[in-house]
């Protein structure tokens, strides 16, 4: 006889049934079911397979420690490929299935793996599958591995997260955690509690007990209910997975609805002042031989099912333990009228046996569970002593559904360990606890090693306090604990060759503890790695202090010196989604929009992404393709007048008596002795010589300077700029600030630029003499404050208009209506390229310096010093054979060489690469400019050119194609 | 003992009694022809190459923890070669037929699977940059193609193709000689070989100083007492710095916590590795179903071995943002390694800046793929007392000569 529901009790609603699937059956549960206490209600024993040897597997815990119960679930479009069914609360629309077993989870053709098992022991693939080489048998190994099968359909629901500071945040709702938030509350200051099950309460919901003179599990529901009253923020169904510094911890909300279009999971990002933990503890199995079989559980579990949900798992069970606690279970499964025995490796028991005996649990002290059998589930138990050394030992055989063991109990000390806290192993309580920590929090209740009721009231009441410096109310009581008899350490049975597993999903017995050992595999790290103990998707929660036991008896150390693996977030796998949250497209990456943007688009323009700005690449027009419209434009700007937004062109202004003196410290060229009202084309390097960025400074005043960096390196340059001020310059009276986006700035350029600029109204002396190429002025244009610059990026008598903003759709309005073609990037870098100026990130890299694009002026002429100067005269600086800006005209003029083609030398080895390419209207043929090994001694030579195995030639020039004099710069 | 299936067959049959340690417990002595600090894939490959190829018999590793504890067992255990300069191609390329070669070399299977690395790129930029990488790699006998979005989307169709996507693909480039191998086996494979080989493999050994004789270094200073050594060199990668310090001279490193993370086991997926210089991240499958990804650094200098919440969240977003189905699945572990980045990405290799000391370290977020060309290029210059022609370009003495070797401008990385 298996699980089945009892007729009353619990805390399930009875009156709401709730259909669900499971595989090809429809079962039945009640609201307040988990998916894992609907299943056993059922009789489902068999829930998935182990994930080596394919042996069936079935429930064994009740929380988010359970290692066996991984299903697949789906409600609706939501899906969990592998979700944990203890976790999963029943709900209408649920289709779960297990994800192991073919062709079924009971007929696993693979279980006759297990037969080879002697021949699989723990890192058995690192000594075989090498010839002819791995990949040979990956595929195949590939496809055994993994758990369940992902969804391919993108998941496209909101995340939502919410970053928030509190002064209190209490993890665990058990009655430590319930005592500490009640006291803390009491301070008025803010707190949060929060706790992964669904009802606040822990173990008070299944576990006997007054407070206050009340069942424990109503005084959970009205702590709750007052603290609720109070404006303690709850969090119910909510994971604290990890403690990062500065008592920062992250917490995965699953919420039971949410908005349509939203997602359940909500990521909470909380700093809090105080932090106290109030964890609790889990139960730890205790390892007998084949404690595999469905129907082997965790003795606390069984109670939990009994109590909480009112399942009865089985009516014949024998229970093995080392300590008091499984007598609870013992008791309360007797007077739900099971039949009970209990194997106690313990010789006197004490008082907790005498009274399970009285109620007519029969009690073996002094023995252990030796064997199971029962090919899908537990049948029957051989108990035995519990020295037992050989199968031969006089053992009793038992038959029954259901072995549960109890092998003590684990802090959960997860997070304190993921803060920095180191644990110490505590030998009485048979447990690493919390030894000193590192941030600011309050340790109470289980997870701090204490035991009792009572005594976990006290103790939350006390890290509550702590916490929050209340002292109005007197801590909640309970009836004192019982005397209890100690546990007694008891890690495996001593019969040789026994399969006794540690880590229930991964398949890893104490004999693959033992092989580690002898292999040297004796560091716990080692033992994790080289066995997987611990590494499964409850990373260990069962396993890892069993494992680590086995191994400090099996190499002979104590179990401290053995040590512990270190603890790492999170402490229970969470969303991935959730964890990334409105980190999501835009808000992920933010694209910046021009200000005119709107006018592009309603032109038709083909917008595309530049350095994070959304820019036109051009203009087509209806059936035009891209390449004709760039040709258009690009000879419409030399011909007649072009029209260029060039708003997301950086704008830093820098201010303060020693702006001048401190620019000049980084900037390549000397900006000291600019006038004001003149503009000036700059480099600015890195420490390694290198040109990180080029632009044009204008200064505004003696004290006041106006940085053009190019559009995608205007948070990088301006980083820089502080980075030197803050960590380098920090007596200097200096300031920058990003005016980037309060602008909108046009770009007027061509041979009729005169008449288009006529027609701003400009109350700005727009003539060469008081507006000569490489200068600024202030002023007014159409009523409207303006800043007009003269600059040019194309070769062709260009006027910089910057207007605030808001004003910039309806100048653009404005200047298209004087008709001149308007361009974009594309053909932008057509005319430049005509003219070989180069555009940094493109023609340049992280290795160009000054002297490679010719421009080695500025510092013959630079008498003091700046970021990068030392490097320029390295070895390496002043290498004959750097590569060096150049022009190539390919042999044959219709054909345009791609970005990124090399130049090569006889031999086949790079001379260095096209950086840009196009061909050009204005010359009527195709050019492209280079970075070329000794490029400048090369002009008039032929190279050849490899892309991906295409070769062709072209001629070295010097970098400019069109108007090599710079006459209609002034035309 | 050899390992094979044949040895399985026959150890289980003998209940799995008779495997031998992996590598040998020696008795520490107190002198050593060399020693090597740190017990990283590096350090052990280089006492490996030390006995293998330059015969030497009296060779030490000294591990402050257990081997391949740092970031030799914290790595997301891509390899591969597809650098952009000529010196880093070869040296890279060197290591990676090493790899080839190793599993059977070591007897050891290390699971090198070469089921390539895939870099995207999202705009027609990225495209011109990877086109003019591809080309550098090609002539460098590199083997790469430049791939389209079409054929990008038949190899891994997962990615997010949507035209509306942030970060949209356009195509990317592949090397399919790389791939992933699994980094514990790597370090317990040279562990083994090494120690076979007579090298003293010491755990729990902290070396807390430098001996010398003069200007010379002649040995440590450690957790388990003095032992002197005929040369010396370290191999402790984000600890770089501040053994450089105890030796009295400083490194150009910057040590950053980088961090990595994984999903709960899946049936597979995703077959080749993916990576996105836009967002910085890499992905691929292990063999044991789980999705291993990492992206940016924490960006702060830090020597503790854990990641902030800011940053893990961000490299989750890179990775959801290219795989929107992935959104539905769940982290199952994170954690980070401590890398020691050089200035110009490229490590150093070669002499120190005083007399008996050797460095292997600045190999930063990449140096897993790099593990047997460090020890081989370590053990030469051990035992030659000269650079290997693959090694000289990596010398310390390029930070004043000005010859950096950056592949991060490379990589058209304006950093
Ligand atoms: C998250 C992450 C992902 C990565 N991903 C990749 C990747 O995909 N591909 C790739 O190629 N690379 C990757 N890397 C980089 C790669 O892991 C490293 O470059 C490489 O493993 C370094 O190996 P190592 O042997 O030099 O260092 P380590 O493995 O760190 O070994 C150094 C050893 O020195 C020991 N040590 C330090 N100080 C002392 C002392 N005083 N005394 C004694 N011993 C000491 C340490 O304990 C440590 O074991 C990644 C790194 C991280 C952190």
């Amino acid at each position: 006889m298996t699980g089945t529901r009892l007729g009353s009790g619990g805390r399930i609603d009875r009156g709401q049934v709730i259909p669900f699937r499971w595989g090809d059956t429809v079962l039945q549960g009640f609201a307040g079911d988990t998916l894992a206490s609907a299943l056993l209600a059922n009789g489902v024993r068999v829930v998935g397979r182990s994930f080596k040897y394919h042996r069936p597997r079935g429930i064994f815990a009740a929380g988010v420690e359970e290692p066996n119960a991984i299903v697949d679930v789906r409600i609706g479009d939501r899906h969990d490929a592998n979700a944990r069914a203890s976790l999963v609360t029943l709900q209408h629309g649920i289709v779960a299935r297990p994800i192991a077993g073919w062709p079924s989870v009971t007929r696993d053709a693979f279980a006759a793996l297990d037969l080879l098992q002697r021949f699989l022991p723990a890192g058995f693939y690192y000594k075989t599958f090498m010839r002819p080489s791995w990949s040979r048998y990956e595929a195949n190994i590939r496809r055994m591995a993994g758990l369940g099968r992902a969804s391919h359909q993108p998941d496209m629901r909101q995340f939502e997260t919410r970053n928030i500071q509190i002064d209190v945040l209490v993890v665990g709702a058990g009655p430590a955690g319930l005592a500490a938030a009640r006291a803390a509350a009491a301070s008025g200051r803010s707190v949060m509690l929060v706790d992964e099950n669904p009802d606040f309460g822990g173990s008070l919901l299944w576990q006997d007990g007054t407070i206050d003179d009340r069942p424990a599990a109503d005084w959970a529901a009205a702590t709750t209910a007052e603290l609720a009253a109070q404006g303690v923020t709850l969090l119910p169904a909510t994971t604290a997975f990890g403690y990062y510094d500065h008592n920062t911890l992250g917490l995965m909300e699953r919420r039971a609805t949410a908005a349509p279009g939203w997602a359940l999971d909500r990521l909470w990002c909380v700093t809090a002042g105080k932090v106290v933990l109030a964890t609790g503890s889990l139960e730890r199995p205790l390892v007998f031989p084949h404690n595999d079989r469905p129907g082997v559980m965790s003795a606390a579990a069984v109670l939990r099912y009994l109590r909480q949900y009112a399942v009865l798992v089985g009516r014949s069970v024998v229970i093995t333990t080392n300590n008091d606690s499984a007598y609870a279970t013992a008791a309360a499964l007797r007077l739900a009228g099971a039949e009970v025995a209990v194997a106690d490796v313990r010789t006197a028991p004490g008082q907790a046996a005498k009274d399970a005996t009285a109620l007519g649990v029969s009690v073996i002290p002094g023995s252990v569970v030796t064997d199971t059998g029962g090919r899908l589930g537990v049948r029957w138990a051989d108990i035995g002593p519990a020295d037992a050394t050989s199968k031969k030992a006089a053992t009793r055989r038992v038959s029954c559904s259901i072995v549960a063991c109890s092998g003590g109990w684990t802090p959960v000390v997860h997070l304190f360990s993921q803060s920095g806290g180191k644990l110490r192993w505590d030998a009485a309580a048979s447990a690493f606890l919390p030894g000193i920590g590192r941030q600011d929090h309050q340790l109470s209740g289980g997870m701090n090693g204490v035991t009792s009721l009572a005594e976990c009231l006290a103790s939350g009441h006390r890290a509550g306090i702590a916490a929050s410096g209340a002292t109005m109310l007197a801590a909640p009581r309970a009836e004192p604990a019982a005397v209890e008899t100690p546990l007694q350490p008891f890690w495996f049975v001593r019969i040789p060759g026994a399969r006794q597993w540690l880590d229930l999903q991964n398949d890893v017995t104490v004999k693959d503890v033992g092989l580690a050992a002898r292999e040297n595999f004796q560091s716990v790290e080692h033992l994790k790695r080289y066995t997987t103990l611990g590494m499964a998707t409850d990373q260990g929660k069962t396993s890892n202090v069993n494992g680590i036991a086995v191994m400090a008896e099996l190499t002979g150390r104590g179990i401290a010196e053995t040590g512990t693996t270190t603890f790492r977030p999170p402490y229970a796998p969470v969303s991935l989604g959730g964890l990334a949250g409105s980190r999501h497209g835009l808000l992920y990456s933010p694209r910046r929009e021009l200000p005119a943007h709107g006018e592009h688009l309603a032109l038709g323009a083909d917008m595309r992404e530049y350095g994070g700005w959304m820019r036109p690449a051009c203009y087509p027009r209806l059936d035009e393709t891209t390449a004709a419209a760039i040709r258009r434009e690009a000879s419409a700007v030399r011909a007649d007048a072009g029209l260029f937004d060039g708003s997301s062109l950086g704008k830093i202004e820098v201010c303060g008596p020693d702006a001048a003196a401190f620019l000049n410290l980084m900037y390549y060229n000397n900006v000291e002795n600019l006038k004001p009202g003149r503009l000036r084309y700059v480099l600015l390097l890195r420490e390694a010589g290198t040109v990180y960025d080029d632009g044009v400074i204008a200064r505004l005043a003696a004290d006041r300077y106006l940085l053009s960096p190019s559009s995608s390196h205007t948070a990088g340059v301006l980083a820089m700029l502080e980075q030197w001020r803050q960590t380098e310059y920090p007596a200097m009276h200096v300031a920058f600030h990003d005016v980037t986006a309060a602008w909108a700035t046009f770009v007027v350029c061509g041979p009729r630029v005169r008449d288009i600029m006529a027609s701003l109204a400009a109350e700005i002396d727009l003539s060469d003499a008081a507006l000569p190429h490489m200068a600024l002025a202030d002023g007014h244009v159409l009523g409207v404050p303006a800043r007009i610059a003269r600059v040019s990026f194309t070769g062709e008598r260009s006027y910089e208009v910057s207007v605030p903003a808001g004003y910039g759709p309806a100048l653009w309005r404005h200047l298209l209506a004087q008709g001149p073609t308007p361009y974009g990037i594309e053909s932008l870098s057509v005319l430049r390229a005509e003219k070989g100026y180069i555009l940094i990130g493109t023609d340049t890299d992280g290795l160009t310096m000054p002297a490679d694009l010719d421009m080695s002026g500025p510092l013959r002429a630079k008498k003091v010093d700046f970021v990068g100067r030392r490097s320029l005269t390295t070895p390496d600086g002043v290498r004959a054979d750097r590569r060096q800006f150049v022009g190539l005209l390919p042999q044959d003029p219709n054909f345009v060489p791609p970005v990124g083609t090399h130049a090569v030398d006889a031999s086949r080895k790079s001379l260095g690469w096209i950086t840009t390419s196009a061909y050009s209207p204005t010359v009527g043929r195709s050019i492209a400019l280079a970075m070329i090994s000794g490029g400048r001694a090369r002009i008039g030579d032929v190279v050849e050119l490899f892309d991906r195995g295409r070769v062709s030639q072209a001629k070295v020039c010097a970098p400019v194609f069109h108007d090599p004099a710079g006459e209609k710069l002034h035309g | 003992m050899r390992y094979s299936g044949w040895q399985l067959l026959k150890q289980g049959l003998r209940g799995n009694a008779g495997w031998q340690p992996a590598w040998r417990t020696p008795v520490l002595q107190r002198s050593y022809d060399a020693i090597v600090v740190g017990g990283g894939g590096h350090g052990l490959a280089a006492a490996y190459y030390l006995a293998r190829v330059h015969g030497l018999k009296r060779v030490a590793v000294l591990e402050r923890g257990w081997i391949g504890g740092g970031n030799t067992g914290r790595n997301t255990t891509i390899v591969r070669s597809n650098y952009f300069f000529a010196e880093s191609a070869a040296m890279y390329d060197f290591a990676l037929r090493l790899y080839e070669g190793l599993s059977r070399e070591l007897n050891y299977n290390i699971m090198l699977s070469q089921r390539g690395v895939l870099n995207l790129a999202h705009t027609e930029h990225d495209m011109e940059l990877m086109t003019r990488s591809v080309n550098a790699m090609l002539l460098n006998g590199i083997d790469v193609e430049l791939l389209d979005a079409k054929q990008v989307r038949d190899e891994v169709p997962l990615l997010n193709f949507s035209p509306s996507a942030r970060f949209p693909i356009h195509g990317g480039f592949v090397q399919r000689r790389g791939g992933v191998a699994r980094h514990d086996a790597v370090a317990w494979a040279y562990a083994r070989g090494a120690s076979d080989l007579g090298v003293d493999i010491i755990q729990n050994c902290d070396v807390t100083g430098w001996l010398r004789e003069g200007s010379r270094i002649v040995g440590v200073e450690t957790s388990l007492g003095r032992i002197s050594a005929g040369v010396c060199a370290m191999s402790v990668a984000g600890h770089s710095g501040v053994m450089a310090e105890m030796a009295g001279f400083r490194l150009p490193i910057t040590s950053y916590a980088l961090q990595a993370m994984v999903s709960e086991p899946l049936k597979p997926i995703l077959d080749t590795v993916v990576m996105s210089t836009a967002t910085g991240m890499y992905v691929s499958q292990s063999d044991k179903g789980e999705l291993v990804f990492g992206a940016g650094l924490d960006l702060y200098p830090s020597y503790a071995q854990r990641g902030n919440l800011p940053t893990g969240q961000a490299i989750v977003a890179a990775m959801l943002e290219l795989f929107p189905a992935f959104r539905r699945l769940k982290m199952l572990r994170q954690w980070a390694g401590i890398v020691d980045v050089c200035w110009d990405y490229s490590p150093v290799i070669g002499p120190a800046p005083v007399e008996g000391l050797y460095l292997n370290c600045g190999w930063g977020t990449g140096g897993f793929k790099a593990t047997p060309v460090g020890g081989w290029l370590l053990a030469h210059l051990m035992a030659t007392g000269q650079h290997h022609a693959l090694s000289a370009p990596f010398d310390l003495g390029r930070f004043t000569s000005g010859m950096l070797v950056d592949e991060a401008a490379g990589a058209g990385i304006a950093h």
